[in-house]
């Protein structure tokens, strides 16, 4: 076993973690390692090759094999180092961390460590639709990767359960491939990714979006031959009588993300229950000192420009940690009414604080309100929300009035 | 008559609303958060144009696929034709990020570009 300190292990090579290695070398920190489980650096934008990244970060639109290009090139001319094919397995509170790769175990000894593992996609294990387990059912990202990268069509007749962004963009690339796709179908109201997709991956194909239903039932023995949807009423359960038999042989999960956080609670990191990240503080410190964690692996972003401007900001941070600044965090941030979540989950007071936050349905005219001792230190209008969409609000340290416990709210018209 | 349109040229996604006159001229046109929103929806009555991500087969690569773009939009009525053409190509490895891999594609004035690298297996 190798052993090596370093100033900073940063654990996962997507664009989280690439952003935050570049930003951290400009500030010149340079004693860094990126460790990434898989044959190349760029996370999980390789296989996402449709256009609509970099607006907001290098205001044109990229692919994301081209976003993530732009990292991966800034990172090697400024020499950063990095090591492929090298799983990390554990991580301690007192910054030991041991990886895996072909070579052997080697054992670093970091005065930092960023996690930037992103996310895994939630499985038809974790809804429980009952019925058989025939071939032919995928979550999105698994079905993107197969068709995008290893150029293996996944089937000639699909049907997408959760309108999640990637589902969507699943269905208009199975379309373009020659595959029909015959519906979404979303379990809420409303669409769970971003209007842009509903209109440019549905509705150009003419592929319907059926909101309120749900596959109720999977028939099939070897390979999936329809799939039963229902109807669900107010309590999102299931209409008795409404059963609908699809005949396909593909059926599509689109139905959530989940941080990949169990490296973070070997370190005994404090998890929030809503994102499933991390619990952190306005500079992305987690409550084990010296760890910190931006991108997916703390909440699930739906665009990489936010990651790319998160881990930037975190690396800024983590700077001022490693010369010396300790955190306090004092005040505690609560999401309360209509707020999903809310980050960061506790604040020290001492610095303006980015809140980001998604709201817990679509509201119009809504009005975001940060309250401390009864009253509203922050007030900002939205047109629109949408459960899709991550807002951010800048907390200035300036407005916060106590140390007392600050709720973040949302009030529509 | 009142025409509702959602905007795909950013993540905003806005809701545009056009009053369309009986001449299928756009009237007036409201909602929109930046000018690009109010040509998108003028474009979106006359002639929809779309870009189009896809993949091109790599011979002798490391990898079977190199993904693809277009450099400008093209008529929604021609995306399948397009494909056709993709999926026709094959390109020799290796190949670099922005090269073109069909100039002037269908006659359109835009070419299918590379959007990755991809060196040789
Ligand atoms: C399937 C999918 C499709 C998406 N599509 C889009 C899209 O089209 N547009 C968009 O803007 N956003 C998209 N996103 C959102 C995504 O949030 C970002 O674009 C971005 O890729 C997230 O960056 P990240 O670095 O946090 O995570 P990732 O890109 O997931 O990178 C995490 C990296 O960590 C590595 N890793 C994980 N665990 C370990 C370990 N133990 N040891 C070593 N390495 C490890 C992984 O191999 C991976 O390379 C998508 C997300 C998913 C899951
Ligand atoms: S109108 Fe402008 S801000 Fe709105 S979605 Fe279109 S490009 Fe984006």
């Amino acid at each position: 076993m190798t052993q090596t300190d370093k100033d900073v292990i940063i654990i996962g090579g997507g664009p989280a973690g690439l952003a935050a290695a570049v930003k951290l070398h400009e500030l010149g920190v340079r004693d860094i390692l990126i460790l990434e489980r898989e044959h190349a650096l760029g996370g999980i934008l390789r296989q996402c090759i449709h256009d609509g990244f970099g607006l907001t970060r290098f205001s044109q639109t990229l692919t994301g094999p081209e976003y993530a290009q732009r990292f991966i090139d800034a990172a090697a001319e400024q020499g950063i180092a990095y090591m492929l094919d090298t799983t990390v397995l554990r991580m301690s509170a007192a910054h030991a961390v041991t990886a895996a790769s072909r070579k052997g175990l080697h054992r670093f000894n970091a005065r930092a460590i960023i996690l930037a593992m992103g996310c895994r996609e939630r499985t038809r294990g974790a809804l429980s639709i009952p019925g058989a387990r025939p071939t032919g059912i995928y979550t999105a990202g698994v079905a993107q990767s197969y068709i995008n990268l290893q150029n293996t069509m996944v089937g000639k007749n699909a049907v997408i359960l959760g309108s999640g962004d990637i589902g969507m963009i699943m269905a208009r690339r199975l379309t373009l491939e020659g595959a029909r796709v015959s519906a979404v179908f979303e379990l809420q109201p409303y669409p769970s990714g971003l209007p842009r997709n509903v209109e440019q991956c549905l509705y150009d194909y003419d592929i319907p979006l059926y909101l309120r239903h749900t596959v109720t039932n999977i028939l099939g023995d070897a390979r999936l031959q329809a799939v039963e949807v229902s109807e669900v009423g107010e309590d999102l359960r299931p209409l008795p009588g409404t059963q609908r038999l699809y005949p396909c042989d593909t059926l599509i999960l689109s139905v959530g993300l989940i941080p990949e956080n169990e490296l973070a609670l070997d370190a005994g990191v404090l998890l929030d229950a809503h994102t499933g990240g991390a619990v952190v503080d306005e500079s992305y410190q987690t409550t084990v000192p010296g760890i910190f964690a931006a991108g997916n692996v703390l909440h699930v972003h739906d665009l990489v420009d936010f990651v790319s401007l998160e881990a930037e900001r975190m690396a800024e941070a983590v700077k001022r940690y490693l010369a010396g600044e300790q955190a306090k965090p004092a005040i505690a941030v609560s999401a309360g009414r209509d707020v999903a979540y809310a980050l960061p989950q506790h604040i020290s007071g001492a610095r303006d604080a980015l809140l980001t936050f998604r709201p817990r349905r679509p509201l119009r005219d809504a009005t975001l309100r940060v309250l401390q001792d009864g009253q509203a230190i922050l007030t900002k209008r939205f047109p629109r929300m949408l459960p899709a969409q991550m807002e951010q609000a800048l907390l200035p340290a300036a407005a916060l009035k106590s140390h007392n416990p600050v709720e973040v709210v949302i009030g529509d018209a | 008559m009142l025409k509702l349109y959602t905007c795909i040229l950013c993540p905003n996604g806005c809701e545009i609303r056009a009053e369309v006159g009986e001449d299928g001229q756009p009237a007036a046109i409201a909602g929109h958060r930046c000018p690009r929103g109010e040509a998108y929806v003028r474009q979106e009555i006359c002639a929809p144009l779309r870009n189009i991500a896809s993949s091109v087969l790599v011979e002798g690569g490391e990898l079977p696929l190199c993904s693809v773009r277009l450099t400008s939009p093209i008529p929604k009525a021609r995306i399948f034709d397009m494909m056709r053409l993709i999926h026709a190509a094959r390109v020799p490895a290796p190949v670099e990020l922005g090269q073109v891999l069909i100039p002037n594609a269908l006659g359109l004035g835009c070419d299918v570009i590379a959007t990755r690298n991809v060196g040789e297996g």
